[in-house]
Order: C-alpha cells, then structure tokens, then sequence
C-alpha cells in the first residue's frame, strides 16, 4: 500500500509544480478576464451567448465566480485592495448602493457605448443594463383549475385557495399590493412615497399573509410549484420558461401586470484589468451580440437596436413581447435606492409580527 | 482547547514559584498571539464600527462648526450657506455619495434629497435657504437636522440604540422607534427563545439516551455513539437540506403520518418554527448528549446501590445522589446548545418561516444587502455580549466549570 502511495506522489509532483507554476504565471502571460455573476442557469447562458464568444474571438478567456448578487462580499474585496475580479452583475438596485458606497467605478460609457442606445434606465452611471426580464406569476396548470388573468389575482384567496410564495422582499410586493388596491400604475411609486401609501401596501398584503411561503434564492419558485408545496407564486419569468421547456413541467405565466425589471453587470473599484473589461462591455453592447442571450435564456436585450437580431421562437418568450406588455410598471431604482433600506426595516418587521 | 484548559487550572495555595505558572503560559504563547491576531483584534475592529461612523462629521466640517451657535430645530441662513459649500467640495471629492447613503440610515429619503442639494450648489454659486429647503424639504424639518446633529459626532450610539429599538428623540431624550419600525428587540427574544426551545427538547432527548447508553454493554453503546455522530460529522448545510426532503409537505414525513393515519391532511411542517426547532434538534443533539454521556459513565453505580440499600426510594436516589453527580454535564451541555443556537443561521435560512429568522440572519442581510456593517456590528456586539453575560452566570451562580469538563 505504502509503495502506491509513494508512486503516486512521485506520479503527482510534476502536475502539482507545474500546476503552481502556471498558476503564477498565467496572469502576466495570456489575458483572462474575471467575472462574478449569480449562477445558476443564468450563469450558464451568459457563458454560452456572449463569454465563450467573446473568448473565441478576442483570446481573452474568461475566469468565472459565482456569488449571490450581494454587495457585502465585494465591498470587503474593495476595502482590504485585493479586488481579483474585473466584471461582476448585480441588480439595478445593488448597482445604485453599490455606486453610493462606492464599490462600483462610474463608468466611462465613451468606452462602452453611445448611451442613447440603451433603453431608457438601462444605461447607469455604475452598471450597464445586460437583459430585461420580468416578475410575473407562475402557476401548475393541473393544480389550478381556473387560470389566473393577472398578477394580482395572487391576491384573491377566494378564487384561488391554497398557499401562494413571494420573494421575501419588499420591492414588487408592495408596487403589486398597490396596484391591487386599486391605485393606477402611474402613480404607485408616488403613493409608495407617502406614509400613508406604504401603510396602505402592509394593509393589503395582511390579507393574504398567513398564505405566503417566501422565497429568496431565483430557483425556488420553481422548485415550489413542482413540490406542489404553492398553488402560483411570482416568480422570474426565465426560471419558469426554462422549467417548461427543459423539464418540461406544466407551468404556466400569467404577464398582465408584471413588473419589468432590469439586469446589470458592473466593475468594481480597483479591478485589475480595466481595460479588458471595458472591452468586452463595449462588445456586449453591439446590436446583435446584445440580442443572443434570448437563445439560452428567454430575457430581452437592453439595447433598444438588438430587437431584429432575437430569435424568432424567443420573441413570443420575452417580457417585452407585445402580448405580455399590455400592462406592466417598470421598477423605479431611485425610489428603492431611497427608501429600500428603510422599507425593508418595515418590512422584516411587518414579517415578525 | 489546550490553552483553556491550562488558564483554567487554579494556582495552588501558596505557590510561590512563578516560574511554575508562567512556563505554561509560555507554551501557549503562539496560540494566544495567534486567538489575538486572527481572532480578536478583527472582532474588536469590527465591533468599534458599532459606535464609530465618522462619514457624516467628515462630509461636513463646515456645517457642523457653523451648528454650534445653533443648538436646536431648524438653523438660520449662516449653516445653511456652510452645508451648500460643504456639499459642493464633496461633490467634487467623490465623498457625496457615501455622506447621502449614511444620511439615510439615519433618515429615510435622505438618499436622492441630498444629491439634488449637492446639484444644486454645483449649479448655483449661492443657494437662499428657501431654495435648498425646497429641494431638499427634509432640511426644514427639526428631524433632518436632529440627525445632521447626531451624526456630527464621530462616536455615535445611535446604531447601538436601534439594535434595542430606542432612538434620540428631537427634544433629545432617548425614547422607542415607532411601533411599525422596531423589529430587534422582538428578533433577539425570538432568537432566545428558540435557543431554550431547542435546549430543552435536546435535553428531553439526550438525557433518556445518555443513560441507556451508559447501562447497556459497550458494543451497543459504541453503536448507537455512532449513529448519533454520524450525521455529526456531515455538513450542517447538508443536514439542513436532508430535512427539507423530510419536511415539505409532499416529503417523507407527511406521506409516513397520512400512511399510518396519524394524520388527515398534510402538515405545514416547512417554513415553520415547529420544522425549525426539529431540525435544530437534531444539528445539537450530539452536542447536549456528549457531556451528559461523559458525565454519566463516571457515576458509580455502587453509590446507587449504597443509597437504595439504606432505604431510599428509587426517585430520591435519582434526585439525591444520580442528579447531583451528573448535573455539572446537563448543564454543560444545554449551555452549549443555548449558545450555539444563538448564532444558528442557515437552517432558519432553509427550514424557517420568515417569522422564524433569527438575530444572524438579520446582521448578515446588514452585511451583505444593506452594507450597512455598522448595523450589523452593533447587532453583534449586542448577541456577543449577551452570550458572554449568561456564560458568565451560568458559570458563576451554578457553580459550572466548563474547562473542568475537559
């Protein structure tokens, strides 16, 4: 036994110095970008629409991390000046706070693109908007056996009994406690301003808060409706596409009333290869690389010239189809970057009450 | 451990050699500097952000020089004037955004005023009063500048106050946040609450265990030490996600209770506090067993015999003489269980409801959501020191020696 031990260390030494050695190297020879992003399936189609691409014709190779889209890990990264990623995604919210705090650089958008290209709120000073996707309501279709119509109905215990999930967040659950108590789409963030607007919101949300299961990581909702643990739950719409076109499962969307909302990739303060990362922001951002994303995951581009370039079949997909936007609100960065904190406060204490 | 065990041996009576104490202590030397490099001066460091947050004093030097002559409510033109040209010097320095984020926490909606302000002296040489309070509406308020006040000293009890649910008030009294914001004191009592919950359950577990294993032969003790130890060396995480499988409502536990009839609908076992305690349960239950086990195997069971053989009745042989010998390991190892329920954070993550988080749950959204390390550290410190305090106690009034526990 001990003389295959032996062998297999003598065997190893090689692969283990020169493994330490390129390692030690690689920096400084060949140029690798590293990018932060969420994970997941997600993770996955960026990698195939536009990191391998990119990689494939630049030769620059991308070095991937995952993490779970909050800031606190890249603010110590920042505060110690050991910062070895250059690109990371965030949400919209988290690149404002981000911005604030300043954890993310503000960007030079004469290196990226021209910022008129960007649909409107895409193209912020700390992060450039990568896709559009949109909170909707997932329901089973052979567990309900009358149809949702709107992302409100989640509110209608009557019609639709049983126990219904919701991200364990204040941000859309209130925009859509409003929108259900009857104040118009174009005034929700105004209402949510007031004091009395946000009481208005809690009060409605106490009415289905003993049915609520909540939750926090994207791959969950999913996960809830197959468990058969909800009858809907809201939900983001590619997690829910990619349930029914991969594992085929009989889940449907219901879009009237979504909320669309944005993705964002950002460099954080003191990223090493600056360069290589406004390179490939500026690459992105090209008309027709910006719509490939659609073909591994069904969200929109955010260049307001990369429509022609979607596929076909994903079209009919996106949040931004004709069909899914007869009535939507588009999430207000300034007003969470405003209030967020102090809402979630409320929020977590409304929870524990 | 060993560094523990040896400050935890007691100087004999009229040791006269120091050397005797000291070479120990000499040996222990690396770790200690080591426990104090890696392990306290960061908790230290992070903890003094609880009462130290200088951005507000630093945004502002102006301002804050220009408050003294004015001590309360809303000031006259002269501050006014200091804050347009302190807000236009960080605007240009970059440090605007941080004093507008910092001014937040303190006052919400602060956020997006502030950086119109900072707009508004960078367009406009001199601002009137009026026009900064019109853009900024918060300035004319006694609350704005309450926290402005508040936050122009560097050390500052304000995130210490919020972990308890208390605030300055504008006539400078201490006094409760409104009932809709305080969440802390509620989530600290949940979080002890828990801990006694699960205590207590491991205990009615443990206890039983530790004795039939303590009185069957050893082959079936090692046995069942094993299948207790088992899960306890797997991940926490893992185990959490085990549970889960167990719990949900289509899981294992509700078909075996539909199954036996025990039940007539499926159990809202997940996302609760009753899957909560279970699974914490049984993540501690090796830690209460083990020093009640230890303990019991020291009990001679010739003293029992002693007792009964001199009358005693079976119940005052327990209380009498089994109780006392092996109370010293039940208390060593509720304690322990207490206190790291105290610090649990992914199962209630996992298996809790959302009225179930406990006090980590929320300093790790302060840390990672909220970046708002000054928060949570204030919230550690309060965990931290109400952890130290009841070891304290408990050591001190029950007479419990954890390190003679070895």
């Amino acid at each position: 036994m001990k003389l295959i031990y032996r062998t297999t260390l003598v065997a190893l030494l090689p692969v283990l110095a020169s493994a330490g050695m390129t390692s030690q190297i690689r920096p400084a020879s060949a140029e690798e970008l590293t990018v932060m992003a969420t994970g997941g399936e997600w993770q996955a189609a960026l990698r195939k629409a536009w990191f391998e691409p990119f990689a494939k014709k630049t030769g620059i190779t991308f070095n991937e991390q995952e993490y779970t889209g909050e800031l606190g890990k890249i603010k110590a990264m920042v505060e110690t000046g050991n910062v070895p990623i250059d690109l990371v995604t965030v949400e919209t919210s988290t690149v404002l706070q981000g911005c604030d705090a300043g954890v993310l650089i503000r960007l030079d958008y004469a290196k990226v693109a021209d910022r008129a290209r960007f649909l409107p709120g895409t193209a912020l000073d700390c992060g450039v908007g990568i896709d559009v996707y949109g909170d909707v309501l997932a329901y089973d279709t052979t567990v309900l056996k009358e149809a949702p119509t709107s992302v409100l109905d989640i509110f209608d215990t009557k019609k639709f009994p049983g126990k219904r999930a919701m991200r364990k967040a204040p941000a859309q659950n209130l925009e859509w406690a409003l929108m259900a108590d009857g104040v118009p789409i174009a005034e929700i963030y105004k209402v949510l301003a007031t004091p009395a607007g946000v009481d208005r919101a809690f009060k409605k949300l106490d009415t289905i808060k003993k049915d609520i299961v909540w939750w926090e990581a994207g791959a969950q909702p999913p996960q809830l409706l197959a468990s058969k643990e909800v009858v809907m739950t809201t939900a983001w719409n590619g997690r829910i596409q990619n349930a029914i076109d991969k594992d085929k499962r009989p889940f449907a969307i219901v879009w009237d009333n979504q909320i669309v909302e944005y993705d964002m990739i950002a460099i954080p303060k003191g990223a090493k290869n600056l360069d290589l990362a406004y390179k490939y922001l500026a690459y992105a951002a090209g008309p027709e690389v910006s719509a490939q994303l659609g073909a591994y995951i069904p969200y929109g581009p955010v260049m307001a010239d990369a429509t022609p370039f979607v596929p076909k079949e994903v079209l009919s997909k996106l949040p931004t189809a004709p069909d899914h936007m007869k009535t939507y609100l588009v999430g207000d960065v300034e007003f969470w970057g405003d209030h967020g904190e102090d809402l979630v406060k409320r929020f977590n204490a409304w929870l524990a009450q | 451990m060993s560094s523990i065990a040896m400050s935890g041996v007691k100087p004999r009576a009229g040791a006269t050699d120091r050397s005797d104490s000291l070479r120990p202590l000499a040996l222990a030397a690396p770790l200690l500097l080591l426990l104090a490099f890696s392990f306290g001066a960061p908790i230290v460091l992070l903890l003094s952000r609880a009462v130290y947050e200088p951005t507000i004093a630093n945004a502002l030097p102006h301002t804050i020089a220009a408050l003294r002559n004015d001590s309360a409510g809303v000031p006259a033109e002269p501050v006014f004037r200091a804050l347009a040209d302190d807000l236009k010097t960080d605007q240009a320095a970059g440090a605007i955004y941080e004093f507008a984020k910092t001014l937040n926490t303190r006052l919400p909606g602060a956020r997006s005023q502030v950086l119109r302000l900072a707009r508004l002296a960078g367009q406009d040489p001199a601002p009137t009063r009026e026009a900064m309070i019109k853009a900024a509406p918060l300035l004319g308020e006694d609350q704005g500048w309450t926290a402005i006040r508040s936050g122009s000293n560097r050390f500052t009890s304000f995130f210490l106050l919020s972990a308890f649910d208390l605030r300055w008030t504008d006539q400078g009294t201490i006094g409760t946040v409104p009932a809709d914001q305080a969440v802390f004191t509620r989530v600290f009592g949940r979080t002890f609450l828990i801990a006694t919950l699960v205590t207590l359950a491991t205990l009615a577990l443990a206890f039983p265990l530790a004795y039939v294993m303590t009185n069957v032969r050893p082959v079936i003790a090692g046995i069942v030490l094993v299948l207790v130890l088992l899960p306890f060396w797997t991940s926490i995480l893992v185990r959490t996600a085990a549970w889960t499988v167990i719990l949900q409502k289509y899981g294992l536990l509700n078909d075996l209770l539909l199954w036996l009839g025990m039940t007539s609908d499926r159990l809202e076992l997940m996302y609760s506090r009753t899957g909560l305690v279970i699974a914490m349960t049984h993540i501690q239950l090796p830690f209460t067993l083990l020093p009640i086990y230890s303990v019991m195997r020291a009990v001679q069971t010739s003293q029992l015999r002693a007792a009964q053989s001199l009358g005693a009745r079976p119940f005052t042989v327990f209380r009498r003489v089994y109780l006392p010998q092996v109370m010293p390991g039940v208390l060593a190892g509720c304690l322990l269980t207490f206190i790291l329920c105290l610090g649990y954070y992914i199962t209630p993550v996992l298996v809790g409801g959302a009225s179930d988080q406990l006090i980590s749950n929320f300093i790790a959204n302060y840390v990672n959501v909220e970046l708002n390390w000054e928060m949570a550290a204030a919230l550690s410190f309060v965990l931290l020191a109400s952890t130290l305090g009841l070891y304290v106690t408990m050591t001190r009034y029950l007479g419990l020696d954890l390190f003679k526990m070895g």
